[in-house]
């Protein structure tokens, strides 16, 4: 896999990112930017099936957002994937797009759910994962989450029941960037020791640096090999990734950058190394 | 008189008593052997909601899902989008009141064809007490956009709207209960989704019901046919409201009481006032449960005691002619 060009397609991605915010006046930059260099490996990096000409095809791959305020990232992403134009990116969260500042199910091709409340798309995906096994599909379902999302009792109920129903079918995947709109997880509802927890749930927990794209195609492969346990990748990231004055900074969550400082973040994009980036809990 | 467009039971104050869950029991095994995408869904409610024989008779298609009422809707939608005819079952009281904003996000926004089932409605919990009755399903329900709302009169009746809200393309909230009620409904009788059904017709004053009402309804009528001419109405589908089947009735009698083992905020009553006040005004009195919490009791003394039996109707009948 060529992963310097997919490292520069997630920076173009994060550029796109910043641009559709700033022209939207509002939206959740931190966890898009974080998140970036994932949803650039699972749409190019051939991690999942699709076919962008015909996003409901019956095969596919089940992707389903269920931190929706993620959207830009996902919008984004699908866009460069050409599920839709690139151009109607910029009507983000404006009236009359179909791009809402949370997503709505299939009202944009790919987007499988409604997402914004949080919690509710884990177990989704547990109903899709159920619905595959019962009719012996080989596509599989690849939840996102949040880490401020596992504060949800729901959250907690979907495992205990993916892991009764030993959905392998299923590939949770948390982003763990340790910020939330109120501050940083660890103060907001402490989520420590994250991997018992999720491990005491009947998870096999696979924990990487979310910015090393051959960890996350490893952590993918090794998600696959086992046969009987739901999985989750935990993808520690840093929030705001690629524009130094939003990293780790917990009030970038929900705001959109001004025009000056849409500027001052394209710049240093164009200059970041996005391989081997710092990740904090390291 | 009698409308026998309906094929009523013959002895219609002599009616057998059966529980409504009994006719849902049925009804979706019916369901499930027509169309085999339909799903089961419970959570640690199997008996209560008349489940077992479906659990027995197709054990790949029940999904038992622990006390998590919350991921059981999720669940279901998700099983939704991929083709399956899920029906989410637990008491009305949980199933929609504890998952409402799954059903209102996962379901109804995203068009996720569930079947949503509240058992115990009203007073069907009647011992257990006042928080495991419910008396505010039909309003959380009414209000969300995309959503059937369906409230069988008697066991037969649910039996055949389990069928068709099966066989109807979207989601639905369903309200059953529990305790043996009188069954007016016969194999033969006709039920479509949204579609009224004048069960008697009278000249002086119409008695729009949902559930057991019904039949209380139908009694008081009765028990004043030498003084007072009553239309019945059976609204069994509270969303979407049968406006022409309310207009034609109040144009002809002039005036209306509904009523229903509900709140009379935001339920049967709240409807029809809604419709009416646009299409109809007419004067109008609302039975129900009046913005107040139940408690214990035998579910038939509950009614009696908070004002839901034939006789209150007679007396508010009879004060709303004079």
């Amino acid at each position: 896999m060529d992963f310097p060009a997919l490292a520069e397609k997630a920076n173009e991605i994060r550029e796109t990112i910043i641009k559709i915010l700033t022209n939207a006046g509002t939206g959740h930059p931190a966890g898009a930017l974080g998140s970036a260099d994932f949803w650039t490996l699972l749409y190019f990096g051939g991690l999942i099936k699709y076919d962008a000409k015909n996003p409901w095809w019956e095969e596919r791959d089940r992707v389903v957002l269920s931190a929706g305020h993620y959207c830009p990232v996902l919008y984004t992403v699908l866009a460069e994937a050409g599920f839709f134009p690139k151009e109607e990116l910029m009507t983000l969260r404006q009236i009359n797009s179909r791009l809402q500042g949370h997503p709505v199910a299939r009202c944009v091709p790919g987007i499988e759910t409604s997402s914004g409340p949080l919690g509710q798309g884990i177990s989704q995906a547990v109903g899709m994962a159920l619905a595959g096994k019962m009719d012996n599909k080989k596509w599989k379902v690849i939840c996102f989450m949040g880490d401020g999302e596992q504060d949800e009792g729901q959250v907690w109920e979907a495992y205990m029941s993916a892991s009764k129903y030993k959905l392998n079918n299923l590939l949770i995947v948390i982003d763990r960037n340790n910020i939330q709109i109120d501050g940083h997880t660890e103060d907001v509802m402490p989520l420590e020791p994250l991997r018992d927890k999720l491990q005491s749930f009947g998870l096999n927990v696979l924990e990487i640096d979310g910015h090393n794209l051959e960890q996350i195609e490893e952590a993918f492969g090794m998600a696959k090999v086992n046969f009987n346990k739901p999985s989750v990748i935990v993808l520690k990231t840093i929030p705001g990734k690629g524009v130094d004055f939003m990293e780790n900074e917990p009030s970038w969550h929900g705001k959109a950058p001004g025009i000056g400082e849409a500027v001052q973040a394209l710049n240093e994009l164009e200059e970041i190394q996005t391989l081997g980036g710092k990740v904090i809990n390291d | 008189m009698i409308n026998y467009n309906l094929h009523l039971i013959e002895d219609i104050y002599n009616a057998e008593k059966i529980p409504m869950r009994d006719g849902y029991g049925n009804g979706i095994l019916e369901a499930a052997k027509r169309d085999g995408e339909v799903v089961a869904l419970v959570a640690d409610l199997t008996d209560s909601l008349k489940l077992e024989a479906f659990k027995k008779e197709y054990p790949g298609r029940f999904w038992e899902m622990g006390i998590q009422e919350q991921n059981m809707m999720g669940v279901a939608a998700g099983m939704a989008a991929s083709g399956k005819v899920p029906f989410v079952n637990s008491f009305a009281c949980f199933n929609p009141g504890r998952n409402w904003e799954q059903l209102r996000v996962a379901v109804c926004l995203s068009r996720n064809n569930v079947k949503v089932i509240g058992g115990h409605s009203g007073f069907g919990n009647g011992v257990d007490g006042t928080n495991q009755q419910s008396f505010e399903d039909l309003a959380i329900t009414r209000v969300i956009p995309n959503l059937v709302v369906v409230a069988p009169v008697d066991s037969e009746q649910a039996r055949k709207a389990t069928i068709a809200i099966a066989e109807y393309i979207g989601p639905v909230y369903m309200r059953i209960t529990k305790p043996a009620r009188p069954v007016v409904t016969s194999r033969i009788t006709p039920f479509e989704i949204g579609k009224a059904q004048v069960m008697r017709e009278g000249k002086d004053i119409t008695l729009a019901a949902c559930g057991a009402m019904v039949y209380e309804a139908l009694e008081a009528a009765e028990n004043l046919k030498d003084r007072v001419d009553v239309e019945v109405i059976n609204v069994h589908t509270i969303k979407p409201m049968d406006v022409q089947t309310l207009v034609r009735s109040v144009k002809k009698t002039g005036r209306i009481i509904t009523a229903e083992e509900h709140s009379i905020i935001g339920g049967l009553g709240g409807a029809v006032a809604e419709v009416l006040g646009e299409h109809m005004p007419v004067p109008m009195l609302r039975m129900g449960m009046k913005d107040r919490f139940g408690e214990s009791g035998d579910p038939g003394d509950l009614l009696e005691k908070y004002g839901l039996s034939s006789e209150e109707m007679e007396k508010n009948i009879l004060k709303m002619l004079d």
